[in-house]
């Protein structure tokens, strides 16, 4: 199971803004390692953000990714305490989850 | 024996788990559904990447706004935000045009988000970054270089 994710969810002025870092090692599958072997590719493919169980943003993310990706959107509406839930599956099946109140 | 079936199992094997995760309730079926756009992230040159979306030659627009540092640094790190001022904006589409696989992250945007998204991708070298949004329905692009340093030579 990879690290937990670093989420900020912030509401002002009735526009949440949330931050994301993950933590992942984005491998494109183009990097050899020392012995000249491909090292296997393995990224995020999915990710959603559910505000309250609305669906506030899905995005596909492809191999081009940094290395432990960041991510910051905004959406209207949300208030302090609101549940935010993030979630994000990779190429290998893995996929985690983590939620925050927004502040 | 049946060559056939071999390699089609190998071609979708990688999709196969994630169906078999699914099943296994291990991933929730909402994200199982959202297939991933596996034709445009393996798209090799732009018409493919824009044909993937069904997007045909998207019309360049002042309302979408990419924030890039004109000159990157760390070619692993590039951080990178669209913005669209374009009305009922459902999708956001960041692409580098000289990375082997063009597309980095597409987003897409239900009512009530903010057309406004931020990440940091990966740049080979020094290539143009496109950002494509779909709004009501069309599609429109800007573009921006962005110059990546190597071995800290100046560009």
């Amino acid at each position: 199971m990879a690290s937990p994710m670093r989420i900020r969810a912030a509401a002002k002025d009735g526009v949440t803004e949330v931050r994301v870092l993950m933590s992942h090692v984005m491998e494109t599958g183009q990097r050899k390692d020392s012995a000249g072997a491909v090292i296997p590719a393995h990224f995020i493919t999915e990710l959603t953000a559910k505000h309250n169980d609305k669906l506030v943003l899905s995005a596909e993310f492809g191999p081009s990714v940094s290395t432990n990706p960041y991510l910051a959107f905004k959406f209207n509406g949300g208030a302090k305490g609101d549940k935010l839930v993030v979630s994000w599956v990779d190429n290998k099946g893995d996929t985690r989850t983590d939620e925050v109140q927004i502040a | 024996m049946n060559h056939q079936r071999r390699d089609t199992l190998k071609a979708g094997g990688g999709l196969g788990v994630l169906g078999l995760l699914a099943a296994a309730g291990m991933i929730k079926p909402e994200m199982a559904n959202a297939a991933w756009n596996q034709t445009a992230f393996e798209a090799k040159n732009m018409d493919a990447a824009f044909a993937a979306f069904s997007a045909g030659k998207p019309a360049e627009s002042a309302d979408v706004v990419i924030t890039a540092p004109d000159i990157a640094e760390n070619g692993a790190v590039v951080p990178v935000g669209v913005v669209s001022k374009l009305p009922k904006t459902e999708q956001i589409v960041i692409m580098i045009e000289k990375n082997p696989n063009m597309v980095a992250a597409t987003f897409n945007l239900p009512e009530g988000t903010v057309a406004d998204v931020q990440t940091r991708v990966k740049m080979g070298q020094t290539s143009d970054v496109y950002a494509m949004v779909k709004a009501d329905g069309k599609f429109y692009m800007a573009k921006k270089e962005v110059k990546v340093t190597l071995g800290g030579c100046g560009g």
